[in-house]
């Protein structure tokens, strides 16, 4: 088994270099349907986005498709919208990650530690990920936070709130909310798996050893779950900076743009507009942020496997 | 007693606490339950109603009414795009954990990393293409997408299951002069069987709960069940029973299954990473 591991990644390249050629094309096979298929899916397209992001055009106006330049680039830095956007994507994803990696957390080791019912709280704490987001979003919006009919409203009156319009008033605060309900569940899970790996035998040395919960806490349990919590933040915010569905819902982007996040933006200019030039820079700004983020969460997910390989 | 009853009282007391958190992460799937039962005039009460006695005549209405054909349509684009994950991702994985070809590493990442470039990068001339291919509106560019989608963590995923296998497996049939098919379809196959059910969970819950292209790329023959929700924001006025009946139908399928795979949950969402 520790042989077949280590194989895995970086021994790869040893174990092939020998081969003959033949062998290798019966190796190589088997990956290019997979590979042929991604590539002209994404790879194409996305040569295609960075080529019509130097055109002007607008599909709904017949020969309107002519070489702008940088135009739509130049037009991204003037412009009041995409800065908003951006700044909303980075409010977004920052406040919905910390958020919910630290209730994850929290649930996590509530559901380590000695209670009743661990499996079926497990199970019950899971259904607001797999929850539609679209009918999640709904719900929230037109059951629980509407002024008139919601329950919270109305659950909160006797306390002096009155019959708040969340959505409208705070609309950030509530897509935020609702994110953080779906991706808490995320995050728990993940950082519970980190969690049952530790040996509870060294807690309880450290225990014995008189240190007190916030010494073990801080000193053996946060270093050894610290790459399972980085490696959810950081998968968990390539999956939030896209944040759609619920704005959709919510918000629609609004009130004005207070919640139009880049993707939303892009759907704006796409769908609504019809400028195939301008949202295709915007298409090429979002992949430049998203390697930034991502660069650093495929940094993680390999330490973690060869972590994995060397055990 | 002393001894014995601090650790007892520390479990209640915890217990207590977790179960409170949990009510409340829980509540707004109850509350979705709950409204579905009600009748119209019960679910745009003030205060709202909370003792009422059930009825599934929402639920009836919905699945008579015209919510059957979008429930179809993302059940086709989920399977269909699943089961082409599993055709072109289980060779491809084969080949990167099992006979790792040169740059395995580098081909890990390339898939991988089209799975988090975000559809920006993409949208616009995809969306040309299938305008162009007529291909609007027709669940075939659903199931093409999604399987672009998904397909590179199938590949992941499944990779990770593959190197589970001990090696001398593989050793031993290639002696005993197995072909390649042979090889996939008689060893391989059944021992990952818990890695397909994972890969198809993960490609299932990302495909039926797609949002994005479903809304942009399909108007109505093609429509999945999220774009059915949609009809609630506009102008259906105050249909909240109504509403809740369709979440809750809408969302049934992927919680079912991820209620039912728990344990692999954790391991799709994560690509293999952990266990």
């Amino acid at each position: 088994m520790s042989i077949l591991r280590s194989v895995g990644i970086g021994g790869a390249r040893d174990a092939a270099a020998s081969v003959s050629r033949r062998d290798a094309w019966t190796r190589r096979l088997p990956l290019l349907p997979a590979f042929i298929y991604v590539f002209l899916l994404t790879q194409i397209p996305f040569v295609l986005t960075i080529y019509y992001s130097f055109f002007s055009w607008n599909l709904l106006k017949e020969g309107s498709f002519q070489f702008a330049g940088l135009d739509n680039y130049t037009r991204l830095v003037t412009n009041e919208s995409i800065r908003t956007a951006i700044l909303n994507t980075v409010i977004l994803t920052l406040s919905v990650i910390a958020i919910s990696v630290i209730l994850g957390m929290a649930v996590a080791m509530l559901l380590n530690s000695e209670v009743f019912g661990k499996g079926i709280m497990r199970t019950l704490m899971i259904a607001p990920f797999l929850i539609m987001p679209t009918a999640g979003a709904l719900i929230w919006k037109d059951t629980l936070l509407n002024p008139l009919f919601g329950l919270l409203p109305y659950l909160l009156s006797p306390f002096g709130l009155g019959r708040v319009d969340w959505v409208n008033r705070f609309p950030m605060a509530t897509v935020v909310a609702v994110e953080v309900w779906r991706w808490t569940p995320f995050m728990m899970l993940i950082i519970l798996a980190g969690l049952q790996s530790q040996n509870p035998e060294v807690l309880e040395a450290a225990r014995v050893d008189g240190a007190n919960p916030l010494q073990a806490f801080r000193r053996i349990t946060l270093p050894l779950v610290r790459p399972f919590i980085e490696l959810g933040a950081l998968l968990g915010s390539l999956f939030v900076v896209q944040t759609y569905d619920s704005i959709f819902m919510l918000t629609y982007g609004g009130p004005g743009e207070d919640t139009t996040n880049i993707p939303f933006l892009l759907y704006l200019v796409a769908f609504q507009g019809y400028s195939i030039g301008q949202a295709s820079a915007i298409g090429v700004v979002a992949v430049i942020i998203t390697i930034l983020v991502a660069t650093f969460a495929l940094r993680t997910l390999f330490s973690i496997f060869q972590v994995e390989a060397r055990r | 007693m002393r001894t014995v009853d601090a650790p007892l009282r520390s479990k209640v007391l915890w217990s207590v606490v977790g179960w409170l958190v949990v009510f409340v992460f829980f509540f707004p799937v109850i509350w979705m339950w709950l409204e579905g039962l009600k009748t119209e005039p019960q679910a745009a009460s003030s205060p709202p109603t909370i003792f009422f006695v059930p009825t599934l005549m929402e639920f009836q209405e919905v699945l008579g009414g015209d919510f059957p054909p979008f429930f179809i349509n993302s059940a086709i684009a989920s399977i269909v795009s699943t089961l082409l994950v599993l055709v072109l991702g289980l060779p491809a994985a084969y080949a990167l954990a099992i006979r790792p070809v040169k740059r395995t590493q580098d081909v890990l990442f390339f898939f991988i990393s089209t799975r988090f470039l975000p559809f920006a990068a993409s949208l616009v001339p995809l969306y040309l293409l299938a305008r162009d291919l007529s291909l609007l509106d027709n669940i075939l560019a659903l199931i093409l997408i999604y399987t672009t989608i998904n397909l590179p963590l199938g590949v992941w995923l499944l990779r990770s299951f593959l190197l589970e296998i001990p090696h001398d497996l593989f050793e031993a049939a290639r002696v005993d002069g197995a072909a390649f098919r042979h090889e996939i379809l008689r060893i391989v196959v059944p021992l990952i069987a818990p890695g397909l059910a994972a890969t198809s969970l993960i490609c299932l819950i990302f495909s039926w709960n797609e949002f994005f292209y479903a809304v942009n790329f399909t108007s109505s023959t093609a429509a999945t069940a999220p774009i059915f929700l949609v009809s609630f924001i506009s102008g259906r006025g105050l249909f909240y029973a109504k509403l809740a009946a369709a979440a809750t139908l809408a969302s049934l399928p992927v919680l079912l299954a991820g209620w039912i795979a728990q344990k692999q949950l954790i391991r799709g969402l994560t690509m293999g990473a952990v266990k």
